[in-house]
């Protein structure tokens, strides 16, 4: 029996590592113990050390971007189902064609699940402006992802934020960059930032670009669920916007049409004119 | 004049731009700035930021330059005879805001249209000049959409290519008619040479010259359009013909249609009453089908005999049930062709079907797994151990899946 443990921060790596050696020693699903982030691994795991590398193992590339996924899901099981397939490709390399296969689609739609918490977290990390002076500004922002995504997203803001210093922090890992460097950090509770004034903009903008004659609620929570809207800043204006929609479009047809400004006639005039002499 | 507060400001302005329907920021050439000497990125399908409560995607600031106006459409609200509150932002305004909301990470970038003030090309080229100051001042390399001004100079029309992402003219109205009613001041043909002029300058760009350099790249995410649907008597095939020679003829990316929206201070030339927003959605939903899945405008609107699409039920299925006689249809021997024609198939489940059946036959559950939708496909197919029987034929097929009647709201 193997006691593998797995760390919070750089698990991808740590998880491909183990499963190479523990398969290419023919180490079988039943025999291993996926210890996530307890520490208690540790503790266990003296007994018996991980079989040393082996150069034999091979895995179809679609497995090893697969399962550079969803080790980030939250299911307890993923390690142990990824090593359930890993095992079976062995004898049968063509599974990763079958679409339909229960254990592949189980997987996939885990993928699935931790791409889309990917693609959230992009959409709906906030940043406060920290207001520190220096060359570089900094901003910080609390989020909370469903999934373990901050590791894997966290290079998507480097590339997109780097002449400024920024922090991600969220109760498993807190992404750091300063200065062009990227590191990671356990968790922390939430942190205290700033007010920051463009916040009170950002709300005006939301306010005015939503068109209330066209509410659809549910087509901006399947896109945008509740749970986080806590640390959108925009979402606290949501309520009163569907609240207040249909007077709006009442008041609307009730005022009826107005008569034009007096100018518009010269203006009108005015461009006639022009467009008659070109 | 007094001068407004910059929320002020911000909020005319946006709540001015907001009957534009797109919001996209995809499709452009990848950038980002890891060099640290910039800010911003583009990675092929761009972000949605936010949602609004009219459930759609919020992913670039959308406003507009000014909305004085000197020209009178009818269906918009910035017209010059309309009484809305007026503003301007100065260009520094404009290019502060993108640059501030971009670094709180709110959106992609900028989609910003105009009302023409003085004439076409002042108006213009204080468009180019923000774009212009955005790239070379601040580095900034997200997303950049301008709204052309359809009589603008060519010259200024270049230009802007070379700092936006996108451009775009609205053609507004789905005939020529139409734009004559409602848009006096507009030349039908004008946007249309202008749309030209786009699609051959993007062209050009692509190719290398004979010293084997690239010129400059011009509007990487090409060009798109919009129609309002619902103001004129135009019927959904007239909508979809014309956006089928607009792609056609000009290289558009998309066509976007917009139910007419009631506005405040409305003309008395046009209707107060809300169009059905589902009329939006089928046309759209055509559209992917005339786009994706080789369907032609004919077969679409063919379903009825006024020309219109059936609200009820989505295009593809009403085709399905106009042409029973060719389905159920076997998943395991189908042609690509047939399979895309399943209503409840997309194509990603098309794609996976054939993947997969090169292994084994599919049964129903399979297909279950793969994430078709098989509550509408079920009556079209057959697979290993599934055939629908008589549900393909049954008379009450259309009612399963149309809904029921709408209860009235007292208004
Ligand atoms: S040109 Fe017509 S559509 Fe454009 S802002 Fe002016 S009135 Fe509105």
């Amino acid at each position: 029996m193997y006691t593998v443990p797995l760390p919070i921060i750089g698990t991808d790596m740590a998880w491909r590592d183990a499963a190479k050696r523990l398969t290419g020693a023919g180490v079988r699903p039943a025999d291993i113990l996926w210890d996530y982030g307890t520490g208690m691994g540790e503790l266990f795991a003296t007994a018996t050390p991980l079989p040393p590398p082996s150069r034999k193992v091979k895995a179809p590339k679609s497995f090893v971007q697969m399962a550079d996924v969803v080790v980030w899901h939250k299911d307890p099981q993923r390690f142990a189902r990824l090593y359930g397939l890993l095992w079976r490709l062995r004898h049968q390399p063509g599974v990763m064609q079958d679409r339909a296969d229960p254990e592949l689609a189980k997987l996939r739609q885990m993928e699935k699940a931790v791409r889309r918490c990917q693609h959230k977290m992009k959409a709906f990390v906030r940043f406060r402006d920290l207001r520190q002076g220096g060359d570089r500004r900094s901003f910080a922002a609390w989020f909370e992802p469903t999934h373990h995504t901050v590791e894997p997203t966290a290079p998507f803001f480097a590339r997109r934020f780097a002449d400024m210093d920024w922090m991600i922090a969220t109760p498993d890992v807190t992404a750091q960059f300063v200065d062009g460097n990227l590191s990671f950090h356990p968790g922390q509770p939430k942190p205290d930032l700033p007010e920051d004034a463009a916040e009170a903009l950002w709300g005006t903008y939301f306010c005015n670009i939503f068109n209330p004659a066209r509410v659809k609620i549910q087509a901006m929570t399947s896109e945008m669920p509740k749970k986080y809207w806590k640390n959108l800043p925009e979402a606290q204006h949501i309520h009163d916007l569907i609240a207040g929609a249909e007077a709006k479009v009442r008041k609307m047809q009730e005022a009826g049409p107005t008569i034009p400004p007096e100018r518009v006639q010269k203006i009108k005039d005015q461009l006639r004119k022009r467009q008659n002499d070109q | 004049m007094t001068q407004l507060a910059l929320s002020e400001k911000l909020a005319i302005l946006s709540d001015a731009a907001r009957y534009d329907a797109s919001c996209a920021s995809s499709g452009t050439t990848r950038r980002d700035s890891r060099d640290g000497k910039g800010l911003g990125s583009t990675e092929g399908s761009g972000i949605c930021h936010s949602y609004a409560p009219d459930g759609r995607c919020i992913s670039l600031l959308k406003i507009l330059m000014t909305n004085f106006c000197i020209y009178d459409c009818a269906y918009c609200v910035n017209r010059v005879s309309s009484n809305v509150r007026r503003a301007r932002f100065t260009v520094d305004e404009v290019v502060q805001l993108t640059i501030e909301f971009y670094r709180r990470n709110y959106i992609e970038g900028l989609f910003l249209s105009s009302g023409i003030i003085r004439s076409p090309d002042a108006t213009m080229s204080d468009m180019v000049r923000i774009a212009k100051r955005l790239r070379q001042d601040e580095g900034f390399r997200g997303y950049i959409h301008l709204k052309s001004i359809p009589d603008a100079a060519p010259e200024l029309i270049a230009e802007a290519g070379l700092y936006a992402d996108r451009l775009s003219i609205n053609v507004e109205l789905p005939t020529d008619r139409g734009v004559k009613a409602y848009a006096p001041e507009k030349n039908p043909t004008t946007i249309r040479k202008a749309m030209g002029d786009v699609k051959t300058r993007s062209a050009v760009a692509g190719e290398r010259s004979y010293t084997g350099k690239r010129p400059k790249r011009f509007a990487p995410a090409g060009q798109s359009t919009q129609m309002i649907v619902g103001a004129d008597g135009s019927t959904d095939a007239t909508i979809l013909g014309q956006s089928t020679r607009l792609y056609g003829d000009y290289g558009l990316r998309r066509v976007y249609y917009s139910a007419f929206s009631p506005i405040p201070d409305s003309s008395a030339a046009l209707p107060l009453i809300k169009p059905p927003l589902i009329r939006e959605h089928r046309l759209y939903q055509a559209d992917w089908l005339l786009r994706f899945y080789g369907f032609d405008v004919g077969e679409i609107t063919a379903a009825r005999t006024d020309g219109n699409l059936d609200l009820d039920i989505e295009p593809k299925l009403a085709w399905a049930l106009q042409n029973r006689a060719l389905f159920p249809v076997d998943v395991n021997r189908a042609s690509k062709e047939m399979l895309l024609r399943v209503p409840g198939f997309g194509t990603r489940t098309v794609g996976r079907i054939l993947q997969t059946r090169r292994h084994r036959a599919l049964r129903y559950d399979d297909l279950l797994r793969m994430g078709a939708s098989l509550k509408k496909a079920k009556a079209f197919i057959t697979a290993r151990g599934w055939t629908p029987g008589k549900l393909t034929d049954s008379t009450d097929l259309r009612a399963r899946f149309a809904p029921p009647p709408e209860q009235l709201s007292l208004f």
